[in-house]
């Protein structure tokens, strides 16, 4: 996927000032949120659940190489086979080179958030197997040919008039003159197409939300059962699932799952909770003949033991974004690469690098909404200044601002200097502002006063009133 | 379990550097409530800044510098106070991550943190003030400021207070924990994103009708201040402690000028 992190500020801007996604993002604002309340007001243990789902997961990554190995173990035991895969490379060669083994020409998929973090769909093409996202917001980007712009709702900065196009271009076998009047008609239009694109597939690739350590199972959640069909009719089934999924039991997963659908849907549980174990045995009805997981690592090992780590708890529910309030003004794309939001402003630096994805940790007012929702009490907030840390031992913050900061803390440090530039600034802006109480524009502060204005200083400081009337007796 | 205070706790009033600056007439408010609520307040002559504008823009080093310089001012207290949700929250929760190579600062720090606190949710919790002497006439909104909100637990203390003022009419706005955009020195990096979250916020408090938005960090403040005045709405922006003082009439509103 093309990265355009770098130019984050642009996208935002060009973001804002786009009105169709302004009225898509207005709605996603209010309705997951609203969702969300319901869904935590419903359940009165929830907190308590919080800290349950953050403590297993702790534990998880505390011990990850151990319940890998058993997983692996079990997914062998099952008929299955796991592919190691340490780099992004190493997974879309495996990804093919099962596929060519199999003889695929096209390839049906369920959602997958990793699919997109290794650029899938691009090298699938490359090597002449088509890619078909089952997915119904996946299926509306792909026929758009853009990436998704929100983890669990890709298509949310779409609104229906964006769908009807999209489907009248793509579907030219229809009807042009066919009416959409009602949601539904939408929603049959994709049915119809996908179904006989589903009975075609030679290979089904899904995401995992969950692996289970126990019992050799992946899991995934979906709401409209494309997954199940992605994974049941062709007669291989890829799982894409990055290391951190594992959990140790069934009932380990059952705590996620509690969790995962009220975070991110408000609802209690899924439409549909799908769980994979090995290729069909003798006696089943349906199911592939061959099960492969991607186990995929691209850098979340070399989180481990680091100030990062706690990322490594995300469920992918996407409570952060739907919370977070620079994400519901400027949309997903902005930020420029596959994870948006909150966790894609720590995620993202950690996998394309913070000198391309310095902006989205910086893009955040640290108001701490999105660590106050997230089902596993990451420290959002807190990963984000670590990477402002970062980027600010390695030089990469502008060297204005570096400028700036070193000298305001030379006279934070000094408290006679301090009085001084108070006194000084206190004294300026004040007299500028004297007769409205406010000023219209300041040369060094353009970024306030086009758009808000300046009020004024009192004129006199605290210290220095505070001081002048101490001395008469009256502070 | 929080300290119980003592019959006369001597208390730091932490003015913070934009009360400094701006709005001294908070810091008299504070001065006001806490002496009213029985404290024997100083104003330690030592102080600066939090060293926020530092820490947030991951300058460690340089707000480890300024925390050095400012707690041997603040720990001689019995407490500090801060009419900031933000300001408090920094030294409250945040100056003994500053120390993690360094155990005795650390220890240093989070003593002075355990013993921080902000205004307003000092009045409540540790003096245990239920009402304040004060009038003011008009309908007030609160806006929730974040730091304070989500790190500190400053939600029903103002309003509690506000109950009490004499003539006041509290009407919410819709979203009222929702961040204004302001964010330190977000605001100016991001100018076009803040813009719009302190638009959504003052379109809310204008949905409301009152006629004064009130709330507990002037960094906020500052901002929907800014933001209101620009747009010429007739909403007057003050610090709650000003109101619940009764100061108001001290001063004129945030960004208006005397008489005006």
């Amino acid at each position: 996927m093309h990265i355009t992190s770098p130019a984050f500020k642009d996208n935002a801007r060009a973001a804002l000032a786009d009105p169709g996604l302004q009225r898509a993002l207005a709605n996603a604002r209010t309705g997951f949120v609203a969702k969300r309340a319901r869904a935590v007001a419903a359940l009165p243990e929830f907190e308590a659940l919080r800290e349950e789902g953050r403590d297993l997961k702790n534990h998880v990554l505390a011990h990850l190489d151990f319940y890998l190995e058993a997983y692996a173990r079990a997914v062998e035991a099952a008929g299955g086979r796991v592919h190691w895969c340490e780099t992004a490379e190493d997974a879309r060669r495996t990804v093919v080179e099962i596929c060519r083994a199999a003889g695929a020409r096209t390839a049906t998929k369920g959602k997958s958030m990793i699919a997109e973090e290794i650029g899938l769909n691009d090298h699938l093409s490359a090597s002449g197997i088509e890619p078909i996202e089952t997915d119904l917001g996946e299926y509306i980007i792909q026929l758009r040919k853009e990436p998704p712009s929100h983890i669990i709702a890709p298509a949310i900065h779409l609104n229906r008039e964006d769908w009807i196009e999209a489907f009248r271009t793509a579907h030219a076998h229809l009807p042009p003159d066919r009416p959409f009047a009602e949601r539904k008609a939408l929603i049959d239009e994709a049915r119809s197409v996908l179904r006989a694109r589903f009975l075609a597939a030679d290979v089904g690739i899904t995401g995992a939300n969950l692996l289970i350590a126990e019992t050799g199972s992946s899991v995934i959640v979906t709401n409209e059962g494309n997954g199940d069909l992605t994974q049941t009719l062709p007669k291989v089934h890829i799982v894409l699932a990055s290391i951190e999924k594992v959990v140790p039991t069934l009932e380990d997963a059952c705590t996620i799952l509690r969790l995962l659908a009220r975070s991110a849907t408000g609802q209690e549980v899924s439409t549909y909770t799908t769980f994979s174990t090995g290729p069909r045995r003798e006696g089943d009805l349906d199911g592939p003949a061959e099960y492969h997981v991607i186990l995929l690592d691209n850098g979340r090992s070399a989180m481990l033991g680091t100030g990062f780590q706690d990322m490594l708890r995300c469920i992918r529910c996407a409570a952060c974004m739907n919370h977070c309030p620079v994400y519901g003004a400027v949309g997903g794309h902005a930020y420029g690469w596959v994870y948006p939001g909150p966790m894609g402003a720590v995620l993202t630096p950690t996998l394309i690098g913070v000198d391309k994805a310095g902006h989205l940790p910086n893009a955040s007012t640290f108001c701490g909404r999105c660590e106050s929702v997230c089902p596993m009490k990451i420290p959002l907030p807190k990963m984000m200044r670590h990477w402002r840390e970062r980027e600010f031992e390695r030089h990469l913050s502008p060297a204005a601002t570096r400028w700036g900061l070193g000298l305001w803390a030379w006279v934070a440090q000094r408290p006679w200097a301090y009085r001084l530039a108070a006194r000084a600034g206190a004294l300026t802006l004040g007299w500028l502002g004297r007769k409205r109480g406010r000023v219209s524009s300041l040369p060094l502060a353009r970024g306030w006063t086009e758009g808000r204005e300046m009020p004024a200083p009192e004129g006199e400081t605290f210290h220095a009133r505070y001081r002048r009337l101490a001395k008469r007796g009256l502070a | 379990m929080l300290p119980t205070p003592k019959t006369a706790p001597r208390v730091a009033l932490f003015v913070t550097c934009l009360v400094d600056l701006y709005r001294p007439t908070v810091g008299f408010a504070a001065l006001r409530l806490l002496r009213a609520a029985g404290c024997t307040v100083e104003v330690p002559p030592a102080q600066t800044c939090c060293g926020q504008p530092a820490y947030n823009s991951g300058d460690r080093a340089d707000a480890a510098a300024i925390a050095r310089a400012l707690i041997p001012a603040l720990e001689p207290y019995d407490y500090v106070v801060a009419p900031s949700g933000s300001c408090a929250g920094m030294i409250r929760e945040h100056f003994a991550a500053l120390f993690d190579d360094d155990p005795e600062w650390k220890q240093r720090a989070e003593r002075l943190g355990a013993r921080t606190f902000e205004l307003v949710s000092f009045l409540v919790d540790v003096m245990g003030v239920e009402r304040v002497a004060a009038a003011y006439d008009g309908t007030v909104t609160y806006h929730d400021s974040c730091s304070g909100l989500r790190e500190l637990g400053i939600k029903a203390q103002p309003r509690a207070l506000l109950a009490t003022v004499a003539g006041l009419r509290l009407a919410e706005m819709e979203d009222a924990e929702l961040c204004c955009g302001f964010g330190g020195t977000f605001c100016v990096k991001y100018p076009e994103i803040s813009l719009r979250m302190v638009s959504d916020k003052v379109e809310r408090i204008a949905a409301t009708g009152a006629d004064t938005l009130l709330a507990g960090d002037l960094g906020c403040l500052l901002n929907i201040a800014g933001r209101l005045t620009r747009l010429g709405r007739e909403v007057k922006v003050r610090h709650v402690a000003e109101v619940l003082a009764g100061m108001a009439g001290e001063v004129p509103p945030i960004g208006q000028a005397k008489g005006g």
